[in-house]
C-alpha cells in the first residue's frame, strides 16, 4: 500500500495490528451485548425474585401489607413448618416490619435532610481551604466505614449507655408487659443510620452546589444581598433537583441498610407504638431488610423463604423505582445545563 | 488550561474571589445562626470520623495480638481456645479478589461503551438507569437472589452439593460473583468520570492518525485514565470487604474455610468460608460467638484496610488533578455510585 510520504510509521519492534473498520463493528456489537446483558440481568433478578415471592403474595392478597397477629410467632411457625392454628401456612402479616422501616428511614432521611444541605453549603461555600481538604476525605471514610463496624460501636458503645442512663425504671415497667427495653432500639437505629446516608446526600447536594455558575451568585453578591441569602436564594434553588434526588436516593438506601439495623434494631420483632411517647423512641424495631437477613438460614424451608422472597420483592420494587425516581431528578438538574 | 488533556472546564464554583474569611458582623441575626450552623455542622462531621476511628484504635491496640492474625478460628466458648481469624482475613482478600476480577472488565466495557459509542441513544439511557439501578438495589436483595442462581442444579459445579442432590449454593465463587455486583456502579461511574473529562482533542488526533474507535478507546482513551480506573477498582474493593449480608447469606456461617472436592485452589473456591464481616458479626452480642474483643480487634483490621484503600483513593485522586476548579476531589463525586449503607 502506498502511503503519503509524510504519514508517520507505524512503530517498528512490536507487532501490531491495526484493527480495520470491521473489527471496530464487532468491537461494537460486543460492548453493546455487553451492556444488553447487564438490563437482562436486571429483568431476571425482578422476575425471578417476584416469581419465588408470588405464593405468600396471592394466599395472603393486599393483607400480606396489613396488621394481624405477633410477627414473631408467624415466623417461627414457617421456619417450623407448621401452620398457626385457624391459619394456613403461608399466614404473613408484614404491617410491624414496614413500619419499622418507615420510623427508621423515615427519621433518618428527615434529620440527614437538614444536616447533609447545611453540611454542603459549608463544604462548597464557607469552609476554608484547609477545613474543605479535610472534610473531604472525612466524608469519604464515613462513607466507606462498613455497616458492620457501625453496627458494633452501636451494639457495644451506643445501647448499653442508653440502657444505662437514659431508660429509667418507670419507663422500662411501663411497657414490660409487651416487650422488653435494652438500648437496641428506634433512637440508637435511626441515629446510626443517619450518620450512615449523610455522606451520600452531602455529596451530591455539594456536587450540585459546586457547579451553580459564579455568574449567577455573583449577580446575587452585586445586588447587596450578604453570602447566606445568596446561597439560600441562588444556590439552593439551582440546586433544588438534586437535593430532592440526593434524599430519593438516600432513602432507597437507608430501606436497604439490614446488617446494622439487625444488630441495632433489637432482639424481636416489634412495631413501637407512638402512643407510648417518649418511651417509642426505646422500643425495638425491625425493618424490612434486617428480617430478611435474619431469617435467612431459613431460606430453603418453603413457606419461610416464599415469605423471605416476598419481603425482599417489596424491597428491590421499592429501590428500584426511588433509583429510577433519583436518577430522572438528577436529568432534570441538566435542565439549567449543569452537571451535578 | 490547567493540564494537558482536560477539557477546559467552564468558570464555575470556586472561580468567585473569596474574602480569607467571612465579616457576618453586618448580617441579620438568623443569617448568622444559619451560618454558625454550617461551621457546627461540619466541624460535628469530622469529630464523629475522628471519634470513630480513635475508638476503633484504642481497643483494637488494646486486643489485637499477632497470634490472633495468624491463628483459625475454633468453636470454643473459651476465649483463649477460640483462636484468631486468620481464615477470616484469607476470606475477605478471595471474595475482594474474585469480585475485582468479574467487575473490573465489565464494568469499564460498559462505561467505554456508554461513552464512546453509545449507540443506540434509548439502549444508552435504559443501561445508564440500570445501573443506577443496582447500586440502589439492597446488599441483602442481592443476595438472597444470587443464593436463588447458585443453587440452580446446573450451576452445582460451583458450590457443594449435598447427597440429596441440592445444591448449596453457598461458595467463594458464588459470593464473589455477586458482590462484583456491589462493585460495578463504582468502576462504571470512576471510567465514565474519567472519559468524560479528556479533551475531545485526544480523539480528534487519534482519529486523523487513521485509527478506529476501538483502537483509541484502547490505545489512547483508557490508558489516559489509568488513575480514575483504579479509583473505581479501590473504592469497589472497599465495598466488598465490608459487605455482610451477602457473605453470611451467600457465602455461610462457617468458622473457617472448607473446600469441597480435592483439587486445591478450586476446592476452597467451591467451599463456603467466612470475613472479617461475617467472624465480627458473629462475635458481637448480636452474633452467636459473642465475643467482643475479638470482635474489635477484627474490625480494627477491617477498618485499617478501609482506610488503606481510601488513603490509596486520596493519591489517585490528586495525582490526576481535582474537579471544580479544586473545590472536591473526584473520588467524592462517586460517593453516590456507592451501592447502599450495608455494602
Amino acid at each position: 500500500m502506498d502511503r503519503h510520504p509524510l504519514t508517520p510509521e507505524p512503530p517498528r519492534g512490536r507487532k501490531r495490528r491495526w484493527a480495520t473498520a470491521r473489527t471496530d463493528q464487532r468491537v461494537e456489537l460486543t460492548l453493546g451485548a455487553l451492556a444488553v446483558a447487564a438490563l437482562v440481568l436486571i429483568g431476571a433478578m425482578l422476575v425471578t425474585v417476584l416469581i419465588k415471592a408470588w405464593p405468600s403474595f396471592s394466599h395472603n392478597g393486599l393483607s400480606w401489607f396489613g396488621p394481624g397477629g405477633d410477627i414473631e410467632t408467624q415466623f417461627r411457625a414457617m421456619a417450623q413448618n407448621k401452620a398457626l392454628p385457624g391459619h394456613s401456612i403461608l399466614y404473613f402479616r408484614a404491617w410491624p416490619l414496614i413500619w419499622a422501616t418507615v420510623l427508621t428511614t423515615g427519621s433518618a432521611v428527615l434529620i440527614a435532610l437538614l444536616v447533609s444541605t447545611l453540611a454542603a453549603i459549608f463544604l462548597t461555600e464557607f469552609a476554608p481551604m484547609r477545613v474543605r481538604q479535610v472534610l473531604d476525605p472525612v466524608i469519604r471514610l464515613l462513607a466507606g466505614v462498613p455497616s458492620v463496624i457501625y453496627g458494633l460501636i452501636g451494639i457495644l458503645v451506643i445501647a448499653p449507655y442508653l440502657d444505662d442512663h437514659l431508660i429509667g425504671t418507670a419507663r422500662r415497667e411501663s411497657v414490660s408487659y409487651v416487650v422488653q427495653l435494652n438500648g437496641a432500639d428506634v433512637m440508637t437505629a435511626s441515629l446510626v443510620l443517619t450518620v450512615m446516608i449523610l455522606p451520600i446526600m452531602v455529596a451530591i447536594t455539594a456536587g450540585a452546589l459546586a457547579s451553580v455558575p459564579a455568574s449567577w451568585r455573583e449577580g446575587s453578591l452585586a445586588l447587596g444581598a450578604n453570602r447566606w441569602r445568596t446561597i439560600w436564594r441562588v444556590s439552593l434553588r439551582t440546586a433544588r433537583p438534586a437535593i430532592v434526588a440526593a434524599t430519593v436516593l438516600a432513602t432507597a438506601r437507608a430501606l436497604g441498610e439490614a446488617v446494622m439495623l439487625a444488630m441495632l434494631g433489637g432482639g424481636r420483632s416489634f412495631a413501637p407504638n407512638l402512643l407510648d411517647g417518649l418511651t417509642a423512641l426505646f422500643e425495638p424495631v425491625r425493618p424490612l431488610a434486617a428480617a430478611i437477613f435474619q431469617n435467612s438460614e431459613g431460606l430453603t424451608i418453603a413457606p419461610l423463604g416464599h415469605t423471605v422472597y416476598a419481603i425482599g420483592a417489596v424491597l428491590l420494587v421499592s429501590a428500584a423505582m426511588l433509583s429510577l425516581a433519583g436518577w430522572a431528578a438528577k436529568q432534570q438538574f441538566n435542565r439549567y445545563g449543569l452537571r451535578g | 488550561m490547567a493540564t494537558v488533556g482536560l477539557a477546559p472546564t467552564p468558570p464555575s464554583g470556586s472561580a468567585i474571589a473569596r474574602p480569607p474569611r467571612e465579616r457576618t458582623g453586618s448580617w441579620p441575626v438568623i443569617d448568622r445562626i444559619a451560618y454558625g450552623l454550617c461551621w457546627a455542622v461540619g466541624i460535628g462531621l469530622c469529630l464523629i470520623a475522628l471519634a470513630i476511628v480513635l475508638f476503633m484504635f484504642v481497643k483494637g491496640i488494646a486486643y489485637l495480638r499477632p497470634s490472633l492474625l495468624l491463628e483459625s478460628p475454633a468453636p470454643s466458648a473459651i476465649q483463649s481456645e477460640s483462636g484468631g481469624f486468620f481464615d477470616p482475613i484469607v476470606g475477605s482478600l478471595i471474595v475482594a479478589a474474585i469480585g475485582i476480577a468479574i467487575a473490573a472488565p465489565v464494568g469499564i466495557a460498559l462505561a467505554t461503551w456508554l461513552s464512546e459509542y453509545r449507540r443506540p441513544t434509548w439502549l444508552a439511557r435504559t443501561v445508564e438507569s440500570a445501573i443506577e439501578m443496582i447500586a440502589g438495589v439492597p446488599s441483602v436483595v442481592l443476595a438472597i437472589f444470587g443464593l436463588l442462581i447458585f443453587s440452580q442444579r446446573f450451576l452445582g459445579f460451583l458450590s457443594e452439593t449435598d447427597a440429596g442432590g441440592a445444591v448449596s449454593g453457598k461458595s467463594f465463587f458464588a459470593a464473589g460473583a455477586v458482590m462484583s455486583l456491589l462493585a460495578l456502579p463504582l468502576v462504571v461511574g470512576a471510567t465514565r468520570e474519567g472519559l468524560e473529562q479528556l479533551s475531545g482533542r485526544m480523539r480528534e488526533a487519534s482519529y486523523a492518525l487513521g485509527r478506529t474507535r476501538s483502537t483509541t478507546a484502547r490505545r489512547v482513551l483508557l490508558p489516559a485514565i489509568r488513575p480514575d480506573i483504579a479509583t473505581g477498582i479501590a473504592l469497589g474493593m472497599g465495598r466488598i470487604i465490608g459487605d455482610t449480608a451477602i457473605i453470611t447469606i451467600v457465602l455461610g456461617l462457617t468458622l473457617t474455610n472448607e473446600g469441597v472436592g480435592r483439587t486445591p485452589l478450586i476446592s476452597t473456591l467451591r467451599g463456603s468460608g467466612s470475613t472479617l464481616t461475617s467472624y465480627i458479626y458473629n462475635n458481637s452480642p448480636a452474633g452467636e460467638g459473642s465475643a467482643p474483643q475479638k470482635a474489635y480487634a477484627a474490625a480494627f483490621v477491617l477498618l485499617l484496610i478501609v482506610l488503606a484503600l481510601n488513603g490509596l483513593v486520596t493519591w489517585l485522586t490528586g495525582r490526576g488533578g481535582q474537579s471544580e476548579g479544586g473545590m472536591l476531589s473526584r473520588a467524592f463525586r462517586l460517593i453516590p455510585y456507592m451501592p447502599d449503607p450495608s455494602r
